[in-house]
């Protein structure tokens, strides 16, 4: 008799990971547009942040979507990680896992949790503040604060350095997560060969451009 | 060669176990990996001692009985061998070897470096099979055709022996590149088909009940697979688990 496919089951939890690490990868990518036009424009910087953080739509869909994904998407990963250890009770006594694996696909938790301390503090820098401006003090709309805040916070060199040790973490996250998640939705063939090179490129190049930002506004000032 | 041999010894499944070390001297480079622990279970008898227990049949690398860690590698630092085509060559004089049983819940150790992979034949009962008509009105299979390329990817899915090594090399000790490659051999032909639905859920679903970990994609199983199945057959696996969701 046959089984009913059940929610838990091993594969569909990677296909929700992979689809919420989808979400979250097509997320960074306008993140770091947006962000990349603050080294070009202040004007257009402030713009667009201020149409980001008043649109109704952005506001009060697109966000709480986000939040879903990016909670969604570490408790996946720290219940996964919890399974798969139960499933080795004995460790060996020596284990060459550089041998078969990459650094970055051994190590998705440890580069996840340093996300993770990133995005406290990402939040405690700029979501917390934005929240107590808009619906704590209740201060009218500014359109013109948004480039001085962000340069502000790349003042602290040691602040400037951890969100760039992130970033670097980052990259290595992207580097297994974008082919990863293809492989995990049943992609293998020549089309997903392509993009796998695709996802390599943006584990690159995603991370040196938020490192690049992060550093054009620590040395511009 | 003279080597320093760390090795899992284990009374039996309640015991503790722990590594212990055997000096051994004597060995030539062509020998086999077997046959080097031969040698030393024959010293280990001619002293009165207990014989290291090892899983081993056929020694021609096609049966999959052949298990063993060695230095942190499943089946040894070699490549697309299992531990029996493994030869002392792979390794130097003075070396120090680890070895160890495949460790996995769902592959208890029975005694020493042997356990026990009856997960893989309950999951191979729960579909790993077609349903056919044995009363003598059986079509034979060549009478329905079958493309070169679907026919060439279910013969490399069935060259998997079941040995283990994925679940052992494994970080996450998943069972998804063994499983993957026994429903691929059958989805990719015509016979296969008809049960293609029930096979992927219920091989899962015994799978998952097994304790076996979540597949991350590090790709490790495919570097370490003596057959060097694919994980492709991973991803054909998720594609065919998706689609029987839908369905079953």
């Amino acid at each position: 008799m046959a089984q009913s496919a059940q929610l838990n089951a091993s594969i569909l939890k990677k296909v929700a990971m992979a689809l919420s690490g989808i979400f979250l990868i097509t997320f960074l990518a306008l993140h770091v547009s947006l962000n990349f036009i603050s080294i070009i424009s202040e004007d257009v910087f402030n713009e667009a942040s201020h149409f980001m953080g008043y649109n109704p739509l952005i506001q009060y869909v697109m966000q709480p979507i986000l939040a879903f994904g990016v909670i969604f998407h570490f408790i996946m990963g720290f219940i996964l990680t919890a399974q798969n250890s139960a499933a080795r009770p004995i460790a060996y006594a020596k284990y060459n896992g550089a041998a078969n694996a990459s650094w970055s696909s051994r190590n998705m938790i440890i580069s996840g949790l340093v996300i993770l301390a990133f995005l406290g503090l990402h939040f405690y820098d700029f979501w917390f503040p934005e929240v107590a401006y808009k619906y704590i003090a209740g201060t009218a709309p500014d359109a013109t604060r948004y480039y001085g805040e962000l340069v502000h916070k790349f003042h602290d060199p040691i602040r400037t350095g951890l969100y760039c040790v992130a970033f670097v973490l980052l990259g290595f996250h992207l580097w297994h997560g974008f082919a990863s998640s293809l492989q995990s939705m049943g992609m293998h063939n020549k089309y997903s060969r392509f993009l796998s090179k695709v996802g390599y490129w943006f584990a690159v190049v995603v991370p040196a451009l938020f490192i690049i930002i992060a550093l054009f506004h620590h040395f511009k000032q | 060669m003279k080597l320093t041999l760390k090795i899992w010894r284990q009374k039996n499944a309640q015991d503790k176990g722990g590594i212990v070390e055997y000096p051994i001297d004597g060995i030539e480079p062509d020998m086999s990996f077997l046959e080097m622990l031969d040698v030393l279970n024959e010293g280990l008898i001619n002293k009165g001692e207990e014989p290291v227990a090892f899983d081993h049949d056929c020694r021609e690398g096609i049966c999959g009985m052949c298990s063993l860690f060695i230095n942190g590698e499943a089946h040894g630092p070699d490549r697309g061998v299992t531990t029996c085509q493994l030869h002392m060559r792979m390794f130097k004089d003075g070396d120090t070897i680890f070895i160890e049983p495949f460790r996995a819940k769902a592959f208890p150790v029975i005694k020493d470096l042997v356990v026990d992979r009856s997960s893989f034949d309950r999951i191979q009962h729960a579909g790993g099979f077609i349903s056919v008509n044995t009363s003598g009105n059986t079509i034979d299979a060549n009478a329905i055709p079958v493309p070169k390329d679907d026919a060439d990817k279910s013969f490399d899915a069935a060259a998997c022996i079941g040995c283990g090594a994925c679940v052992a090399t494994c970080k996450n000790s998943s069972a998804m590149l063994f499983v993957s490659a026994k429903v691929s051999q059958y989805a990719l032909l015509p016979q296969g088909k008809v049960e293609a639905t029930d096979r992927v859920l219920n091989m899962v679903h015994q799978m998952d009940l097994e304790g076996f970990g979540n597949c991350t994609n590090t790709g490790a199983c495919e570097v370490e697979c003596p057959k060097g199945i694919s994980l492709e057959n991973i991803a054909r696996m998720n594609r065919e688990y998706l689609a029987a969701s839908l369905k079953g």
